[in-house]
């Protein structure tokens, strides 16, 4: 039995958590900030290094009480050494580093994307991963930050085929729901209202799709743009209060505008993943991120899969979000394959174009 | 009459310019006009200067910030730093030391204590740097001067009123 501590601290969340043989989930701890956030409308009070460093130790002190085991019966530690935010980063990798050298234990470092990817793959059968016919695997990473599109080949290598040329999904919605007063976190919230309004009643843009007749130049083919479209609301809300006589959006027409927006997003996603399933003659695709929560999402994705003839890895919906399980979880391959880290491990920002997931 | 983008365009190349005196204003009348400003600003300022932008929700501050980079040589898309707060690009053959592009917005963060925890005084004094802040409100307190100031406000669906101007003291 080998069980890894995996931590992750690349943006808001400082989390960790205990996995077992790569796949089996023994505790998974976030010091979760969300309460804290809808005060200030989306703002973090505190963000970064310090909060994460109140944090960090109480989380996998926690992590390691839930489990039930000592540092003494832990294989490895599994950490997020990129990309995110630098000064959060560091925060765990010194954690980890200094735990691992006091403890005299393997340090692994841990893309924190391809950990989104793998939390697909979290209390699931291992085996799926070593099934040939899954591959090329084409991932779609959609949350606050991201948005993006990975080709993952038989051998191992992963390429950014597509990515956002500016806001990402999750931060469409977000700022969607701002403009609208709706409070936040505006994901959920626009999901939860989406279902009682009329997702076909406005039309919003879908960029970079070449659904408005505007064609859609080679280098953009896969990536994704949503900056446009939460333009698109903001004159769409200003034209329908001058269409009320200056009195803002009756019920419906804010339910309404909200399904449509949601729909447009949605639509992009599905839209930009198919095409590049088609291209690339994918066999299988897998939904991660903090915005795959979302249901009509997980639904369109599914349905096109299944009419595109690919499987549908979608991760669960507790392991969407920013967490240290995807992290311990892929930190097992690393293991496995004895591809260590050393005490140099350092912290990078930026996803690399290319590189190689450990699990296949 | 209303300065447009070709005023900006003669002006910005002209003997009459220095952005340390800067006090301009124009119109811009679409997305291109935005870019290309925000790209020919990229090409006069020097390595070293801190650029704060204001505007608005679809004002245009990511085709500013688009411009701005591509005025730099910047090829790669530059996504939204919202929720990363800062995106750092490195620019290539810039001069002999190495050069950057920091592009952050603070929107998240909550006053400056919260972005002196996060370590922005290392954005702030950087020589070596093109500084671009969105929503710099949330640090006033240490933005006092020396600062390039550029503000864009809506008038209509297309035209954007921009003012810059150097903040010194």
């Amino acid at each position: 039995m080998t069980y890894i501590l995996g931590i992750e601290s690349s943006c808001d969340e400082t989390a960790a958590a205990i996995v077992k043989d790569g796949s089996i989930v023994i505790s998974n701890k976030i010091a979760t900030q969300i309460a804290q956030h809808a005060e200030f409308g989306g703002v973090v009070p505190e963000l970064a290094a310090r909060e994460h460093l109140k944090n960090i130790d109480i989380v996998v002190n926690s992590a390691l009480k839930e489990a039930n085991l000592s540092l003494t019966e832990i294989s490895a530690i599994s950490v997020t050494n990129g990309p995110g935010l630098m000064p959060a980063l560091l925060v765990g990798i010194n954690y980890a580093k200094g735990l691992a050298i006091a403890k005299n234990l393997p340090l692994i470092g841990v893309n924190h994307f391809f950990g989104h990817i793998y939390s697909a793959f979290l209390d699931n059968e291992l085996h799926i991963l070593q099934d040939a016919e899954n591959f090329p695997m084409l991932a779609l990473v959609v949350s606050g930050g991201h948005s993006s599109l990975l080709l993952i080949e038989k051998d191992g290598t992963a390429k950014v085929i597509g990515a956002t040329i500016d806001d990402a999904a999750g931060e469409a919605l977000d700022k969607a729901a701002k403009l609208l007063d709706l409070g936040y976190p505006g994901g959920p919230i626009i999901e939860r209202l989406s279902a009682q309004g009329d997702k076909k009643k406005y039309q919003f843009p879908r960029p970079l799709t070449g659904a408005g007749g505007k064609a859609v130049s080679k280098e953009n083919r896969y990536n994704f743009s949503f900056s446009g479209i939460k333009t698109a609301l903001l004159y769409h809300a200003k034209d329908l209060k001058l269409a009320n006589d200056g009195e803002n959006l009756s019920e419906t027409e804010k339910l309404d505008t909200v399904a449509s927006y949601q729909e447009a997003v949605i639509d992009v996603l599905d839209k930009k993943l198919f095409l590049a399933v088609k291209d690339f003659k994918a066999k299988s695709v897998v939904l991660c991120g903090g915005v795959a929560c979302n249901n009509i999402l997980r639904q369109r994705i599914s349905k096109s899969a299944i009419k595109h003839k690919v499987r549908a890895y979608l991760a669960e919906k507790k392991y969407c979000t920013d967490n240290a399980a995807m992290i311990a979880g892929l930190g097992f391959h690393y293991l496995h394959k004895k591809e260590l880290s050393d005490w140099q491990l350092d912290a990078y920002s930026r996803l690399p174009q290319i590189s190689k997931v450990p699990f296949i | 009459m209303t300065k447009n983008i070709n005023d900006f365009l003669i002006f910005s190349n002209s003997k009459n310019f220095n952005y340390k005196t800067v006090n301009y204003s124009f119109e811009s009348n679409s997305e291109a006009d935005t870019e290309l400003f925000a790209q020919t600003l990229a090409q006069i300022l020097p390595l070293g200067t801190v650029i704060t932008l204001d505007g608005d929700l679809g004002a245009g501050k990511t085709v500013f910030s688009r411009g701005f980079a591509r005025g730099l040589n910047i090829t790669e898309p530059i996504s939204s730093p919202t929720f990363t707060i800062v995106q750092e690009y490195k620019l290539e053959n810039y001069s002999k030391r190495s050069a950057w592009f920091f592009h952050l917005d603070l929107y998240r963060i909550d006053g400056y204590h919260a972005a002196l925890a996060f370590g922005i005084e290392e954005f702030l004094n950087e020589p070596s740097a093109f500084t671009l802040i969105e929503w710099p409100v949330r640090i006033k307190e240490l933005l006092k001067n020396n600062f390039l100031s550029i503000k864009i406000t809506h008038i209509n669906e297309n035209s954007r009123l921009i003012i810059l101007k150097f903040i010194d003291s």
